[in-house]
């Protein structure tokens, strides 16, 4: 009887400490994350510009959106900025990621190297892009000038902001994705590699038999993370063009920006960012589905 | 035999030729922001460009710091992230103790729905959050760019799956001597979480320094900006013919701290991107 008491003291101490432990986290969870989730769902039932009262609407925002030539024009700039952005990058990650992997000198050297772009603050890395890209006194136009061509306005051109901004966004990339491949690569066995080798398989036959389709969970978490990431992007936009020139890089997250903090129509921009809330609960639902390695072991014991 | 380490060999050749080729096209624009920094302005608007300046410009740092509040935007960033940092530690070590050992009703489902929230895109959250701190009439101060910095979903997930890697043997021993749950965490679990205290600091220090989104929605006046909106200010409003050699200064000593903080601990940000990216 006193054990069973003590036990029940016990289990009711253990809950007392959970909770005091949990909650100034949860506080702060509960205020910054838990509250504007909910708010941005009503957000898009309504008018508001922050000086009168919010007005709901119904679905007006909605219908609005299918209508909204912008929001199309620059869903399409989203995903151009992604895939001209993604396929380049893995490529290139992976390839890194495979010299990398040989056991070689200086590895921590050149993986530190490849990685800089990554940690670099964006907004810097932009700036200096920018100046990289001016079309008159830039380097990229005295290269291109060196080998005969006359380079392009870049950042100033309807055709070549979008693709200047996505070299930019590969050379940044490559450094998160090749690390993702390099422990990827670590996870296969040598013997499969020295059986193969035994079998008289050469280096391409190793990488097309072995590598790649071992590596695929991997490859396929770093197209979708990368994806996520990339139509997320905001900082090289508003520093490199604004947007512009006239709309031809404005992604979703610059025109919810523009939507909210220019024109103050806070309910028609929650309604675009919850577009984009659908787009990336499709792609993260995607990633659980087709490989269930990562959600064994995100999920709850 | 021999002949096969020949050809081992010399594909190592040819690895260090494509490294080395990457590695330059990687540096270029680190080293040309670098060599812009030292020029003058005369170097600056030439064609064809000038690589190496004549006479290294070290004023251009005295300058670029001069021209705008520099002090005040490095105090800013500095505060902002030490708060962030230590708080987000603090918080997120509390948290991820209380999900990988104690048990209480609703866990499980309070950690399904922190997990969830890792996935929402910030800018659906962005515009409750500014309508959060309107009303707290924190609009234009650093608190706004500090309290909501101080929680963080993925920090406490980081947390709990390192502390549920540790063997519960020590904590059962200290538990049978009558040590309080305080006790079990700040004597037992803080000392052994070193290396992902090391991993998620580095990740905020580096995620908070660098943030720009955010503080750009928040911050107006000039002495509460952070660093990142003070580059952007060079960029924009400081003369009709922008400043490169004051901008590519001031960014260099903005990126500075954060190469050298990346160097020395990117051990454990390496570790933070695995165990995030693959497995817990």
């Amino acid at each position: 009887m006193k054990l069973m008491h003590f036990r029940l003291k016990n289990v009711q101490k253990e809950k007392i400490a959970g909770y005091g432990f949990l909650s100034p986290n949860l506080i702060g969870f509960i205020i910054f994350s838990l509250i504007p989730i909910i708010a941005s769902i009503f957000l898009t039932f309504s008018r508001w510009n922050l000086a009168s009262s919010p007005e709901f609407v119904g679905l007006q925002n909605f219908s609005n959106l299918l209508k909204d030539e912008l929001f199309w024009r620059y869903l399409w700039n989203t995903f151009y900025y992604a895939i001209g952005t993604i396929p380049l990058t893995v490529i290139l990650a992976f390839f890194l990621a495979y010299l990398l992997n040989r056991k070689i000198r200086g590895v921590v050297f050149f993986r530190t190297l490849y990685f800089l772009p990554s940690v670099t603050l964006l907004v810097a890395i932009a700036i200096v892009w920018s100046w990289l890209y001016n079309a008159d006194f830039g380097l990229f136009n005295f290269f291109l000038g060196k080998l005969g061509i006359t380079g392009p306005r870049w950042l100033q051109s309807k055709t070549w902001a979008m693709p200047a901004i996505i070299i930019m966004g590969i050379w940044k990339g490559v450094g998160y994705s090749m690390l993702i491949f390099l422990a990827g690569l670590q996870t296969i066995p040598e013997q499969y590699y020295e059986a193969a080798e035994i079998d008289g398989a050469n280096w391409w036959h190793r990488i097309i038999h072995i590598t790649i389709p071992l590596i695929s969970p991997t490859t396929f978490f770093v197209i979708v993370t990368t994806t996520i990431g990339s139509i997320q992007g905001f900082d090289q936009f508003y520093i490199m063009t604004r947007g512009g020139p006239s709309g031809a890089t404005t992604t979703l997250v610059y025109y919810i920006f523009q939507n909210a903090f220019e024109w103050f129509k806070m309910g028609y921009a929650a309604t675009v960012a919850m577009m984009l809330f659908v787009i990336v609960l499709a792609l993260t639902l995607l990633q659980w589905r087709l490989s269930n390695k990562w959600v064994f072991d995100m999920g709850v014991n | 035999m021999l002949k096969k380490s020949t050809s081992k060999r010399l594909v190592d050749y040819l690895s260090y030729i494509l490294l080395i080729l990457t590695g330059i096209v990687v540096i270029l624009p680190f080293v040309w922001m670098i060599l812009s920094s030292f020029k003058t302005a005369g170097e600056i608007w030439t064609f064809p460009p000038v690589f190496m300046p004549k006479k290294f410009q070290w004023s251009n740092y005295v300058e670029a710091w001069k021209a705008l509040p520099f002090d005040r935007f490095f105090i800013n960033s500095l505060l902002v992230t030490i708060f962030v940092t230590v708080g987000q530690l603090f918080t997120c070590s509390l948290g991820g103790y209380a999900f990988a050992r104690l048990r209480f009703p609703g866990k499980d489902k309070l950690f399904l729905m922190y997990l969830a929230t890792m996935m929402i895109p910030f800018p659906v959250l962005m515009i409750p959050l500014f309508i959060i701190m309107q009303s707290f009439g924190w609009i234009d101060t650093l608190k706004s760019i500090i309290v909501p910095g101080l929680f963080s979903a993925w920090g406490t997930f980081l947390m709990r799956q390192f502390m549920m890697g540790i063997p519960r043997t020590l904590e059962d021993a200290a538990k049978i001597d009558g040590c309080s749950y305080w006790g079990l965490y700040w004597k037992i679990i803080v000392p052994l979480c070193k290396p992902v205290f090391a991993t998620l600091g580095i990740f905020t220090f580096m995620g908070t320094w660098n943030q720009f989104f955010w503080p750009l929605i928040m911050i107006n006046t000039i002495s509460n900006k952070t660093l990142p909106l003070g580059l952007v200010m060079f960029q924009t409003r400081i003369a009709a013919e922008t400043p490169w050699h004051l901008i590519m200064a001031a960014s260099c000593a903005t990126v500075l701290p954060i190469i050298i903080l990346f160097i020395i601990g990117q051990k454990y940000y390496v570790k933070g991107i695995v165990t995030s990216g693959l497995k817990g």
